[in-house]
């Protein structure tokens, strides 16, 4: 796949806080990325450097072959950006302000697309309302709908569930499925892991103006991502006999389970000698359960790896 | 390639105007009442006891100063609101992501905002008509002193708007700076109605050479000479000029 943003060595300096370090991301042209991070971990940062709102302090940003910096008219059209905060006229009407946003990008008006927009995003019977008489939800959506007026081949949404309920949330994913079917690169932002989980191809980590990590979703699962098993004793043990420890189990503090945890193939094939072992200190096992770490496990340790 | 972004200025112009379309009976009226206020309150009062100007009528005397002023004060706080609006509520993030130039910003921001200012200019001078009789000496500069003034106390209130990082500033500069000074600049009279001393000390007040310029196209009599008049409000449009080219040229207070 070709790179359609390449992002070398972007550094961001705020008089003396250093928001982005050095930052070096390829975004590959039709792909999902979510960029995950902690609050103020640099993320809205990156992106309103690469669409032009905020000045990078080093470093470039090549947008589709085009310099952001030297070309921004030809690096900017091919830009939509969905912000993190509702930043509306709120005193426009819903079509008023997408005709205005396609406007800015220098298209031609079209009412066509601009309809087909206003039904795709649920907002037909909203068409002719000021916007600040839509609910919350809906204003996120008109903010999408804004980003989308000019079609974007590129899309950034930050943050575009947040403060947005289940139904939303699941369309929202459903629309940005829909709009890498027909080719436009998505860079998305969020503090749901499960979003990334359920819609991203890749993911990238930023913890404290770093990107710590970028890697493929299953990848990154399968080379991060633990596996547990939890054995529940028939009776509480006082203590874990030496043998066990050997094994690396470890006891549960109410005594009553040992758990065991492992990654490759060769610990899983520790797993019958364990269970020989268990008998052989004449424990009796009541249950067995596995379990998989989440990406938000995998999140959760390599952002406190970084403390 | 020289290319212009033709539809982002029309975009940024439209969503400009539409505010003052949308309150469009608003926008006629206000400058109707208050043009007919200052004929009762100067041309009536103040106007039965002076009667005539350098053999101009004084309520014809006062039209072009009451011009002047409603356009400074409109063009200053319709440019500054227009782009401090965004600024302060953040929709200026569209603006500034969309493949525009500076200059094409500010070409749809202070056009809006002349172009309110010229429809208004319109209306003063329309009612006028109705409480006096006009004869436009000189139409043609006339019209270039109407159309050199909104354009450039627009851009002098996108700068405005463009440095104010609160409501105080953008609402101080008309109030405290622009109202004094066309008043004080013989807006409702002749500097020659004054003592000497004062007449000397209004020299340096930069709204009367507007508002003299801009009299002396409607009736041939003046304070100070017209080509100075001119001058001076072409030296204020290539000032503003040259300070927006430095503000854009820095990114100052648009880009963090
Ligand atoms: N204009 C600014 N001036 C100074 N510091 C700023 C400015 N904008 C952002 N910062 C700082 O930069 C850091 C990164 O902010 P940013 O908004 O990029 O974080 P984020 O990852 O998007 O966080 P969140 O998840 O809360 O949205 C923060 O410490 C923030 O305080
Ligand atoms: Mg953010």
């Amino acid at each position: 796949m070709s790179t359609i943003i390449q992002i070398k060595n972007i550094s961001k300096v705020y008089g003396k806080t250093h928001v982005l370090k050095d930052v070096n991301l390829e975004i590959k042209k039709g792909e999902i990325i979510a960029l995950l991070g902690p609050n103020g971990a640099g993320k809205t940062t990156l992106i309103s450097i690469i669409c032009g709102l905020v000045n990078k302090s080093a470093g470039s940003v090549i947008i589709d072959g085009f310099d952001n910096a030297t070309n921004f008219r030809k690096a900017r059209e091919k830009v939509g950006l969905v912000p993190q905060e509702l930043h509306l006229a709120m005193f426009d009407k819903v079509v008023n302000t997408l005709h205005y946003s396609r406007g800015l990008f220098g298209k031609k008006r079209n009412e066509k697309h601009i309809n087909e927009l206003i039904e795709k995003l649920h907002l037909s019977d909203k068409k002719n309302q000021e916007i600040r008489s839509l609910s919350g939800g809906m204003k996120r959506r008109v903010l999408i709908a804004k980003a989308l007026a000019h079609q974007p081949k590129i899309l950034f949404l930050d943050e575009p569930t947040a403060g947005v309920d289940v139904e939303l949330r699941k369309s929202t994913w459903n629309l940005v499925k829909q709009l890498r079917q027909s080719g436009v690169t998505i860079i998305l932002t969020t503090h749901y892991i499960e979003e990334a989980e359920s819609i991203a191809d890749r993911i990238g980590i930023i913890n404290k103006g770093k990107l710590i990590l970028v890697d493929d979703k299953k990848t990154l699962m399968k080379r991060l991502g633990k596996k547990h098993i939890q054995i529940n004793l028939a009776n509480p043990i006082e203590e874990m006999p030496q043998k066990l420890k050997d094994l690396s189990l470890e006891l549960s503090e109410d005594k009553i389970n040992l758990y065991y945890h492992f990654k490759d193939k060769k610990e899983y094939q520790n797993i019958p000698l364990i269970l020989q072992t268990i008998k052989d200190c004449g424990l009796n096992i009541n249950e067995l359960n596995t379990s998989k770490s989440s990406l938000e496990d995998i999140f959760v340790d390599i952002v406190n790896d970084e403390y | 390639m020289m290319s212009i972004n033709i539809y982002a200025i029309r975009a940024i112009y439209k969503a400009e105007m539409r505010r003052f379309w949308v309150t469009i009976g608003q926008s006629i009226i206000s400058p109707v009442i208050s043009t007919s206020l200052y004929f009762i309150v100067f041309g009536s009062a103040i106007g039965s006891r002076i009667q005539q100007v350098e053999g101009v009528d004084y309520g014809t005397f006062i039209v072009p100063g009451m011009m002047i002023f409603t356009l400074l004060t409109q063009s200053v706080s319709n440019a500054s609101f227009g782009i401090f609006h965004q600024k302060f509520t953040g929709t200026i993030y569209e603006v500034l992501s969309a493949p525009i130039s500076s200059t094409e910003i500010l070409i749809g921001f202070v056009g809006a905002s002349a172009s309110k200012s010229f429809i208004i200019g319109t209306i003063i001078l329309i009612t006028s008509t109705f409480f006096v009789d006009l004869h436009i000496q000189s139409p043609f500069i006339m019209f270039a002193f109407f159309i050199l003034t909104c354009v450039s106390f627009s851009l002098f209130g996108f700068i405005i708007g463009l440095w104010a990082d609160n409501f105080e500033k953008i609402q101080v500069i008309p109030m405290l700076v622009i109202t004094p000074l066309v008043f004080l600049g013989g807006s409702f009279y002749s500097i020659d109605m004054l003592p000497p001393m004062w007449r000397d000390i209004s020299l340096f007040n930069p709204a009367l050479y507007l508002v003299s310029g801009f009299r002396w196209s409607f009736f041939g009599i003046s304070d100070v000479n017209i080509s100075l008049s001119l001058m001076f409000i072409s030296l204020f449009l290539l000032i503003c000029i040259f300070i927006v080219w430095r503000i854009f040229a820095t990114g100052y207070k648009l880009r963090s």
